[in-house]
């Protein structure tokens, strides 16, 4: 596996954890580089239940959105499951204004989300 | 309608450049948490910035370095209005789909715009499609727009 510089990568059970390095995900090269490494951890590394933990994000731009609705095509054709938690109320706003908040599942906590897979 | 009084007025113009529009946006914000605007309020200019600028950088200019890209804005103690203008053929919003369809949910492309919309008051292009002007009204501000 190689290493990675956009996100820590924890296991919990069958459930890879991801957390975020970047407090706000807005530079384009940090955006391109973050969807490689998710991206990798189910193609490559064929992780079929991943759960992101926004805890540290207090920004992300649209092109970050992107990254996240391509990465949730890739878990569906892989049939994993993929959660999201711990997001903010400003960064759950943007969640909220795109509708993204009804294609993602996303729960309060990491514990809330573990207990749903 | 009362003038508002502009305390701080910028003009920069930035290159077709990944990342080029970073400084000027951390400048606008340094002030307007100057001004003690509240974290919502810089968190919504924020968007409207980096989507306005990365828009007029990768779509419109589609990073072209003969292109550059000019930002002018005006602030005060009520209000921020801010003008973004490429060199680039321009777009109908229009034409955008509409990213929250259910058809469209799973496009990972055009939400930008309709961000600006969502967090500044007022968003307008121009015919051509390649100038956006933009105002936030500072939250709890009685100037009227």
């Amino acid at each position: 596996m190689a290493g990675h510089r956009r996100v820590q990568v924890s296991n919990v059970g069958d459930v890879t954890v991801v957390r975020f390095v970047d407090r706000k995900i807005l530079d384009e090269a940090n955006i391109q580089e973050l969807g490689q490494e998710l991206f990798q951890l189910i193609e490559e590394d064929h992780r079929k239940n991943l759960l992101l933990n926004f805890s540290s994000v207090e920004f992300l731009s649209s092109a970050a959105l992107g990254k996240l609705i391509t990465l949730d095509k890739k878990v569906k054709a892989h049939r994993g499951k993929l959660k999201l938690s711990n997001i903010r109320p400003e960064i759950y706003e943007v969640f909220a204004i795109t509708k993204l908040n009804k294609l993602f599942d996303i729960k309060d906590d990491e514990a809330d989300a573990l207990a749903v897979f | 309608m009362s003038h508002p009084v502009w305390s701080w007025t910028f003009e920069r113009v930035i290159p077709s450049k990944v990342g080029a529009h970073q400084s000027i946006v951390e400048e606008i914000l340094d002030r307007l948490e100057q001004e003690q605007w509240s974290t919502h309020d810089v968190f919504s200019v924020r968007m409207a910035l980096e989507e306005a600028l990365c828009n007029a950088i990768k779509h419109g200019n589609r990073l072209d370095h003969e292109k550059k890209v000019a930002i002018c804005g005006k602030m005060s103690p009520s209000r921020l209005w801010i003008r973004v203008s490429d060199e680039g053929a321009g777009f109908r919003p229009e034409h955008v789909p509409d990213c929250t369809d259910p058809a469209n949910i799973e496009r990972p492309c055009g939400r930008g715009i309709m961000l600006m919309r969502c967090y500044m008051n007022r968003v307008e292009y121009n015919e051509a499609g390649n100038v956006v002007e933009m105002e936030k009204e500072r939250a709890g501000s009685v100037e009227p727009v």
